[in-house]
């Protein structure tokens, strides 16, 4: 049997989203687990597989005590610092595939804002230490100044410029609005309060920066046969292809995209809806067009065709990192699930192809609308 | 000309290298830039690695740059995200893209943040910037030519 469209998402959770949650990472990761099983329909007993983010600190096996699961026949972490969730979706679904496990919960728990602070690099500074003896003295001692220089080479190189990145910050906050779970429900955002906001790390404005969030997020995944008596009547989300390429190695998208399509046998133009790994809103628009979504990702913006309202390609809708949380992609795959689904705030209409990057090319996946 | 000079905050780690990028900064040292090249294909790689990256042969020359090069990014910090930056922002790192082809992370000791611009050409100079293990630590900073 192919792995084409063999294993489902079948259940989506999250917490909710603030910037001081007041209880632990693991107690957010227990609570966003239970909402995804019982939007699944499936008991804690009845998993038996644990993947989370190798930062998350959570261990697989407080996961399991607390959840009262008595064997685990496939766990696993992948290394990274955000950017491996489909990558965790692409590993579970192999799993299941290969039938080493029947039912895999991928979870995410994390207090990103009260707790250690990905933007002053608490996650991944390295204290002079390894790559980063030839950048951190220099002043390179977050993600976004890495991020920052690649950005502003390819406003050099390609004439995309600030202006195109304010649109899809405008875009995304839009969808937001939709989004009652979001940080940024109740506020709008126009493209002079982008532009006029003040700079981070230039290029970067503020509203080019993801939010810093506490929250947790699951998916739970099992065969799509499974899936079929779980639907009660709901249209399955059908894992139809999933690609990783490897981590710092450049043009990332570029070779999952085309993995990802080859496998899904699907062009670009067939997708409905995108979601993209926004730790910084201008790689979304270098992500559209690396995976070969259109050419000139400054046109498409300036068109408009972004937004879920008439857009021809609606990215982000959750309000993504930028406007809803930042959860290290875990909210893109909850969002690509709900579009699958046509349960998103923000749905776009006979959505039947729903494309997640979870981070600059470095993994991803296309699911498939199936009636039940 | 203006007379503006970069301060390099105290508080940015100095480097920690590993064994394979030791000789680079022992020739900084000596007020020299130089960059890692296979002995078998010659092949210059920088960061330098424990084997080649084309041959997987791990003896190693050590060519001497002519230390020019043009400005390749650069980005300007504005809020000071991490502590080592407060009281001096803003401030701008750079990449530069050296003669030989590969590129450095650094800071342009002689433009302000507001002058820099990609394709500018500058070279290199030495800056003593700390001490470790009783050894001075020198980097590779640059300025316009």
């Amino acid at each position: 049997m192919p792995f084409q469209n063999s294993v489902a998402i079948v259940g989506v959770g999250e917490t909710d989203y603030s910037r001081n949650s007041g209880r632990t990472e693991l107690a957010l990761a227990l609570q966003a687990i239970q909402a995804a099983l019982n939007d699944a329909g499936i008991e804690p007993r009845d998993v038996d597989g644990l993947m989370k983010w190798w930062v998350d600190t959570s261990l697989e096996a407080d996961v399991a005590a607390n959840l009262g699961i008595r064997d685990l026949a496939w766990w696993g972490e992948i290394n990274q610092a955000g950017n491996v969730g489909a990558a965790l979706v692409a590993h579970a679904a192999a799993a299941i595939h290969a039938g080493l496990a029947h039912t895999i919960v991928v979870y995410r728990g994390v207090n990103g804002r009260s707790g250690r602070r990905y933007g002053r690099g608490d996650v991944t500074g390295q204290r002079g230490r390894g790559g980063g003896a030839f950048t951190e003295p220099y002043g390179l001692l977050t993600p976004q100044h890495g991020l920052a220089m690649t950005a502003r080479r390819r406003m050099f190189d390609t004439g995309i410029a600030s202006r195109h990145f304010g649109m899809q910050a405008v875009a995304q906050r839009q969808h937001a609005n939709r989004n009652p779970r979001a940080t940024f429900y109740d506020r709008p955002l126009t493209l002079q309060e982008h532009q006029e906001s003040r700079f981070i790390i230039e290029p970067f404005h503020l509203f080019d920066c993801c939010l810093e969030t506490d929250g947790g997020g699951a998916l739970v995944l099992t065969s799509a046969e499974r899936a079929r008596e779980l639907a009660n009547g709901r249209p399955l989300a059908l894992i139809r292809a999933a690609a990783q390429s490897g981590p710092g190695m450049g043009a990332a998208a570029r070779r999952t995209g085309k993995r990802l399509f080859d496998m899904a046998g699907i062009g670009r133009e067939d997708i409905d809806v995108v979601q993209i790994y926004d730790h910084f809103g201008p790689f979304v628009l270098f992500a559209l067009e690396d995976y070969g979504f259109v050419p000139n990702a400054a046109r498409l913006v300036e068109e408009g065709g972004t937004s879920q309202e008439g857009g021809r390609l609606p990215v982000n809708t959750s309000g993504g990192h930028l406007s809803e949380a930042y959860l290290q992609g875990m909210n893109h795959l909850i969002e690509a699930t709900r579009q699958a689904r046509g349960e998103s705030t923000a749905q776009v209409p006979n959505a039947s192809f729903s494309f997640c990057d979870t981070g600059i090319g470095t993994g991803a996946v296309v699911l498939q609308r199936h009636e039940p | 000309m203006s007379d503006w000079r970069f301060q390099r905050p105290p508080q940015l780690p100095l480097p920690q290298p590993a064994e394979e990028a030791k000789p680079f900064f022992a020739a900084l040292r000596q007020n020299r830039l130089v960059l890692q090249r296979c002995a078998s294909c010659a092949t210059i790689a920088h960061p330098p690695r424990a084997l080649c990256g084309n041959c997987q042969a791990s003896e190693f020359d050590w060519q001497e740059a002519n230390g020019r090069g043009a400005v390749y990014s650069y980005v300007v910090t504005h809020q000071a995200v991490h502590p080592a930056y407060a009281d001096h922002t803003p401030m701008a790192t750079v990449e530069i893209q050296l003669a030989e082809g590969p590129r450095l992370v650094s800071n342009l000791v002689d433009v302000p943040p507001e002058e820099i611009e990609i394709g500018m050409e500058v070279e290199v100079v030495f800056e003593e910037v700390g001490e470790q293990d009783g050894e001075p630590v020198v980097l590779p900073l640059f300025r316009r030519r």
